[in-house]
């Protein structure tokens, strides 16, 4: 589905991502740690064309994503507060996504009525804007307007983060749910260990901008990656 | 000595001294007319009131207005001054004495703009009385009063603030005060002159000043020390929501999404909600430019002036296109639509706009057809040729916007490219209606400007696609540009 192809990110002199090739076939979940500074937003901001890689290419579903920009169709993204329009109510920002995504009134709310239960009653009829949201009820906001629009790709930069430990065990089944069918690929990057092994199939670590680990879930997983942070 | 090096870092950090070399020039400039205009005010004040009142004393004249100042100022002040006491939240988990803390906010406040201000016109007119022979004790006895009396109004502001039956009682002061001179009833001017009079022939009596502020700084004191806590005096306000319903956009088809966004921004943020009111005070820039003779004999000022009296939200809303949505540029940026919607909404808007306050300037027929041609061809240039080009030197900025800072005075965003695009939206018009009233005649002038307008607007399909692929090239940096903290 999303092929990393010699991506490199250079700025002056200091080299901030490298990665040779990673190759993410469709319905797989992909989580990616790393240290601060590893480059993980990095990558996931080249992989959205919103920075440009000094080298190299990135294609999600064979479009390559800085010649067309048809892949936002398929993709939905939250990586940071930035992503929300913080003047509008959190209905009017789902409306907003909605309607750029194709969906109408109705659509919408039916839509935003599957997550009451993750919402616990803080997002929806608050009358607040989001910019007076919490951290948290923020990132809520975030997340699930991402998943609008039944997107094939999702890209989550530290979903968890932030999260009150209700919501973290809801998202957790959320992500498991989409990638279910094998049909959703979903993109997660975390500094928690535990969550990512637990809904991620397969864990890329960066540091400095280099893959040091590509792994296949196993038992042994959360302890391998203990051990190698531990240093 | 920690406070000062953190006020000296604030000071010189601020967003105000990070901006290019044009914009300091320009507002250093605008700072220091302003100093000279107060110096000059208070320097010639004493002779100007001379000269038109020669059988009076300029001291007692200023004196009699000063209660009407203080009051005013009061009023003044309640609107625009707020205590700074966001500056100490994080300082309050540091081993800091909170009385400290709180001594700390009010000596910051009472070297405030508000302060100083009136001070431009006092100490100069208190120079000239001792020059021009007045007693010198008694004229410093004076001007030490009045800097009591505005710190004490600086300190009665926050005992007040935000009290609207404050407000009320001060206004209500005011007024019965002029209403009681005015009808003759009582004459205030006159005890108003007395009082200071007396301070300026008795300096003794301004240590009263000393003790009424000493008595406010210590209430504020005991009130706010109670308050410093997050959930009271150091909490920001959450405003509510107020939703107006805008299904009507939704005729407007694949756009509607982009412009109820845009009406939110404007409505739901201080500065563009000051932008748009803003644009209804343009409407008057007429009646000064064509109530005077001298520009009667310069059609082309009265040029300009036409093009502000329709044009004043395009141009203040238009000239920062897109970065009023700078804090989501990413997020839109990563969102499957056209960009061509983007900026097709933002035009509606300023079309709209201008078309509205064309309809409300009709009044402006009062001052004769020619007038009302010329504000026509201005709304005309300013509807086809200034909204588009505004769209196409937004692909210029590079400046972000925070869209939760205050509106008045805000420069937030401004570059060099607000400077240049003046150019070709107000000068380029202004030539043209100058070189063809001049040398052709008749109505040419207005019928080229007119025309201007008239042909962008035929060519807008061609103008967009160029607008939108400079955007598009644009992308990255805009990206990279409005992701830094402004």
């Amino acid at each position: 589905m999303i092929t990393i192809d010699t991506i490199s990110k250079k700025y002056g002199k200091a080299e901030v991502l490298n990665v040779a090739k990673i190759e993410i076939p469709k319905g797989q979940s992909f989580g990616l740690v790393g240290n601060n500074g590893a480059g993980k937003t990095t990558l996931f901001n080249i992989l959205l064309d919103l920075i440009r890689p000094t080298t190299g290419l990135i294609t999600n579903n064979n479009i390559v994503v800085s010649q067309s920009e048809d892949w936002k169709n398929f993709t939905g993204s939250f990586i940071d507060e930035s992503f929300l329009i913080g003047y509008l109510t959190a209905e009017e920002y789902f409306q907003f996504i909605g309607d750029l995504r194709g969906m109408n009134v109705a659509e919408v709310s039916a839509y935003i009525g599957e997550f009451e239960d993750f919402f616990n009653d803080e997002i929806i009829g608050k009358k607040k804007y989001l910019r007076d949201l919490s951290k948290g009820n923020q990132k809520k906001a975030g997340i699930v307007a991402a998943l609008m629009g039944n997107p094939e790709v999702v890209v989550l930069d530290e979903p968890f983060a932030n999260l009150d430990p209700t919501t973290q065990i809801r998202l957790k089944q959320i992500i498991k749910n989409l990638t279910e069918n094998k049909e959703v690929t979903v993109l997660v990057s975390s500094h928690d260990l535990t969550h990512v092994t637990e809904v991620c199939e397969r864990i890329v670590v960066l540091d400095k901008g280099t893959v040091v680990k590509d792994i296949q879930r196993s038992e042994e997983t959360l302890k391998e990656l203990e051990l190698y942070f531990s240093v | 000595m920690h406070f000062l090096k953190l006020e000296w870092k604030q000071f010189f950090r601020s967003s105000h001294w990070q901006k290019g070399i044009a914009i300091k020039i320009v507002m250093a400039f605008f700072a220091l007319y302003f100093i000279v205009v107060f110096l000059g005010i208070g320097v010639g004040g004493y002779f100007i009131l001379k000269k038109q009142f020669p059988e009076q004393d300029p001291l007692q004249i200023v004196n009699s207005y000063l209660l009407y100042a203080l009051l005013g100022d009061l009023i003044f002040r309640y609107l625009m001054q707020k205590l700074p006491v966001m500056n100490i939240k994080p300082m309050l988990i540091l081993p800091i004495k909170k009385s400290k803390l709180v001594h700390y906010v009010l000596v910051k406040s009472s070297v405030s703009f508000f302060n100083i201000l009136g001070l431009f016109f006092y100490i100069p007119f208190a120079v000239v009385l001792i020059i021009e022979g007045y007693n010198i004790s008694g004229a410093l006895g004076w001007l030490f009063a009045i800097i009591l009396m505005i710190q004490s109004a600086n300190f009665l502001n926050f005992l007040i603030n935000k009290n609207t039956i404050a407000l009320g009682v001060i206004s209500v002061v005011l007024a019965s005060l002029i209403g009681l001179q005015n009808f003759g009833i009582y004459d205030v001017t006159a005890l108003g002159g007395q009082v200071f009079d007396a301070v300026y022939t008795n300096p003794i009596y301004s240590l009263i000043g000393v003790v009424v502020l000493a008595v406010l700084y210590n209430l504020n004191f005991k009130q706010l020390k109670n308050l410093v806590y997050l959930d009271e005096a150091v909490s920001q306000k959450v405003v509510a929501v107020k939703s107006a319903d805008l299904s009507f956009a939704n005729k407007l088809g694949d756009v509607a999404p982009f412009i109820k966004n845009d009406i939110r921004l404007i409505w739901r943020n201080k500065r563009t909600k000051t932008v748009f009111l803003m644009s209804f005070l343009f409407l008057f820039y007429g009646l000064i430019f064509f109530t005077q003779e001298t520009y009667k004999e310069i059609p082309a000022m009265l040029m300009f002036a036409s093009l502000f009296i329709t044009g004043g939200f395009a141009l203040n809303y238009g000239q920062f296109i897109p970065a009023w949505d700078s804090a989501h540029y990413k997020m839109l940026m990563s969102q499957s639509f056209r960009y061509r919607k983007f900026l097709e909404s933002k035009w509606i808007l300023m079309v709209v706009m201008t078309s509205f306050l064309y309809v409300l300037s009709f009044p402006y027929l009062y001052f004769g057809v020619d007038i009302f041609l010329m504000i026509t061809a201005g709304a005309i240039f300013n509807i086809g040729f200034n909204s588009l080009f505004l769209l196409f030197a937004g692909s210029f900025n590079r400046k972000k916007i925070d869209l939760n800072k205050s509106g008045f005075g805000n420069t937030q965003g401004t570059s060099a490219t607000q400077f240049l695009i003046i150019l070709p939206l107000m000068v380029l018009p202004m030539l043209l209606f100058w070189l063809f009233n001049e040398f052709v005649g008749a109505n040419s002038g207005y019928i080229v400007v007119a025309a201007i307008g008239v042909i962008s607007l035929l060519c807008k399909k061609y103008a967009m696609n160029f607008i939108e692929k400079k955007y598009r090239e644009n992308k990255y940096i805009m990206i990279n540009a409005f992701g830094k903290e402004a």
